[in-house]
């Protein structure tokens, strides 16, 4: 019964919003003043840096050259940029396989029940990278470490050392992402109809299989944007790959800070910074259309048809 | 009556209309940047306020991050018309990067009498010959160990090719681990080698042989230092003044001055194009190289004069604390400035890999 009066409701506020003189338009202004100032011309200065003439013993000077870009493009930073992707994509992948069903059992709990949930999963979101990265570094440590109280209960015979290394570099991109995905879901999983779930039981589903036929389908875009959001998240960090990371997982934002910072070379630290905007946004539409495709029709085992 | 008192008020108002136009740097205040952590705490605590209560002159420290970060950040800002600090304790390298790009105030030798002092290596000049920089302390890298994992320090840095997987802590960077010339010192008999490309290339190659035996190729100090304090990295290449503060005050840690010598590295203080505190800058460069100055810093902070030893009032055994008779490897600054881009990419493929 709601439904119809919801239109008209809309339209009055619309109108109501258009005949209040200029200010409306001034706030409505203000995200694409602050895009502009803030992000696109700051990335033209950038893409522009990236085609300046390096003076090796100096700094640099304003030219146009295609040298630095072709250095960005050259095997090493492929490689460095294949690593990054993948890297960055194990690391989403693996958070979307913790957040959403933890996200779904979360808002199937009763609200009360929820919020101690929600609390600790903002706090966590507010410990910085650097911190996250400095705390695992002292927790995968030998000296200090998490080995040292498994070997306190005997299921390991002496300390060991698990950083820095792959494995430290992923759990830690999961710690810091995890948050982010699961406050990014849980607006569409809170929203979705417990009946449907429930319906589904009703007609001979196991919850397992009523979650996958039912209720992943419904959140699939959310999910979707929620994987791209993590992976830019994610492909931008720094300090975590740097700090738990071996050479070999030194992503592209270890090099391009390395470029930037350490050798002073900042027309080849903008064109690494372009090559990878780049590749990150086509990898994160890739993933939401992913999510916005058509999917194959799951169906019930033994039920096909 | 009103005119009279309506002019001082006119006065004061276009004094502060002036002081405002002029930016901050207009207050009587100069800004020296040193190291952040314990150079800038050091500098506050025992040098700073001498020389404002024997000059007048107030000073606000700088917490400046590694040579090169701040090399960039007083470039762009000078490139603004801003000085982040007046005057700044530069490394070698940086200093000389900063040269080619005319970031330094030519200083005025005629009001630094005591640049008498300072060793001629660290009179710093640019191309044309002006005067840039002025030795403000040495450093030098060197071996250094946990003592619970290695009661025996070794005696040479060809101890970090032994038989000790996953144990050392290493500088990421070649401009500022001076690998290659502690490489070309222990098994090429100098850094001569290191005059051609294919010299370079030797050496990289016998670098890379450590990589298993690397456990941390680090760029944050802070981040070395406690795991070698703790043991968990026991062995790599520090900074014998900070590695000597923390074995005082009871860790088990030792610098080790190997038979190659240690890595003999030095700031000069330099100051920004963008500086309107010239006259001050002076002041203190000047001030800063008079060997009393000198003795105190070598006592309160642990580095090396860059005062020639004769002007000193060390004594041998406080001398021997800050440095080592032994000849020092000196880094090749000229090979970063001529070939640094090339050695860079080399050093990425084939080092720290």
């Amino acid at each position: 019964m709601s439904a119809p009066a919801a239109p008209p409701a809309i339209s009055s506020s619309a109108h109501a919003a258009s005949g209040d003189g200029p200010w409306p338009h001034v706030l409505l202004a203000w995200p694409t003043v602050a895009l502009t100032v803030l992000f696109l011309v700051p990335l033209g200065i950038i893409a522009a840096l990236g085609f300046f003439r390096r003076i090796q013993a100096g700094f640099f000077e304003v030219a146009f050259v295609t040298d630095n870009y072709a250095r960005a493009l050259d095997a090493f930073h492929l490689e460095r940029l294949a690593v990054s992707v993948v890297l960055a994509l194990a690391a989403t992948l693996v958070t979307l396989l913790l957040a959403v069903p933890f996200t779904y059992l979360l808002t199937r709990r009763p609200r009360a029940r929820q919020v101690p949930y929600l609390v600790l999963v903002l706090a966590s979101l507010s410990l910085s990278e650097v911190i996250v990265a400095f705390a695992w570094s002292l927790l995968l440590s030998r000296t200090s470490g998490i080995s040292n109280l498994l070997v306190a209960v005997g299921l390991m015979d002496r300390a060991a050392s698990w950083s820095p290394g792959l494995a430290a570099v992923l759990l830690a991109y999961v710690f810091i992402a995890l948050p982010l995905a699961i406050l990014s879901l849980y607006p569409t999983f809170s929203r979705l109809d417990q009946e449907l779930p429930e319906a589904a039981g009703t007609m001979g589903a196991t919850p397992l299989a009523g979650f996958v036929t039912v209720v992943l389908p419904l959140v699939r875009r959310a999910v979707a944007a929620t994987g791209a959001l993590v992976f830019i998240f994610v492909l931008g960090a720094y300090v975590i790959p740097q700090t738990l990371g071996r050479p070999a997982q030194w992503t592209m934002p270890v090099h391009i800070t390395d470029q930037a910072i350490m050798k002073n070379h900042l027309p080849l630290a903008a064109s690494l910074a372009i090559v990878l905007l780049v590749v990150s946004s086509l990898v994160a539409v890739a993933i939401v259309a992913l999510g916005a495709g058509r999917w194959p029709r799951l169906a019930l085992p033994g039920r096909a048809r | 009556m009103k005119l009279a008192l309506a002019r001082p008020l006119l006065v004061a108002i276009a004094a502060a209309a002036l002081a405002l136009a002029a930016g901050t740097a207009a207050a009587q205040t100069l800004k020296i940047a040193v190291y952040g952590g314990y150079f800038q705490d050091s500098f506050d605590a025992h040098i700073f306020p001498r020389f404002t209560e024997e000059t007048g002159i107030a000073v606000e420290s700088i917490a400046a991050p590694t040579g090169m970060a701040w090399l960039v950040q007083l470039e762009t800002a000078a490139r603004a018309g801003q000085a982040p600090a007046d005057v700044s304790m530069m490394s070698q390298g940086p200093l000389q990067r900063g040269m080619t790009s005319d970031l330094w105030v030519a200083l005025d030798e005629s009001r630094l009498p005591n640049l008498q002092y300072v060793r001629p290596a660290l009179v710093n000049r640019n191309s044309a010959g002006a005067l840039v920089g002025v030795g403000a302390v040495s450093w030098y890298v060197t071996l250094v160990t946990n003592t619970d994992v290695y009661p025996e320090a070794p005696t040479s840095w060809a101890e970090m090719w032994g038989d000790h997987r996953n144990s050392l802590g290493l500088l990421a960077l070649p401009e500022n681990s001076f690998l290659l010339e502690i490489t070309a010192a222990t098994f090429f008999g100098g850094t001569d080698v290191l005059d051609t490309e294919e010299g370079i290339l030797q050496v990289v190659d016998k670098l890379a042989e450590l990589q298993p035996n690397v456990q941390l190729w680090y760029r944050d100090e802070g981040q070395f230092q406690q795991a070698l304090q703790s043991g968990e990295i026991p062995m790599g290449q520090y900074y014998h003044d900070v590695t000597g503060i923390a074995a005082a005050e009871g860790f088990p840690v030792h610098s080790t001055f190997p038979a190659e010598g240690g890595v003999l590295d030095s700031g000069s203080w330099a100051v920004s194009r963008a500086s309107s505190m010239v006259d001050e800058a002076h002041v203190f460069i000047d001030w800063f190289s008079r060997p009393e100055i000198q003795d105190l810093v070598a006592r309160m902070i642990g580095t090396a004069p860059t005062v020639e030893r004769e002007f000193l009032s060390l004594s041998d055994e406080e001398f021997a604390m800050v440095s080592d008779a032994s000849t020092p490897i000196v880094p090749r600054y000229d090979m970063y400035l001529e070939r640094g881009d090339w050695l860079n990419q080399v050093w990425a493929e084939r080092v720290t890999r």
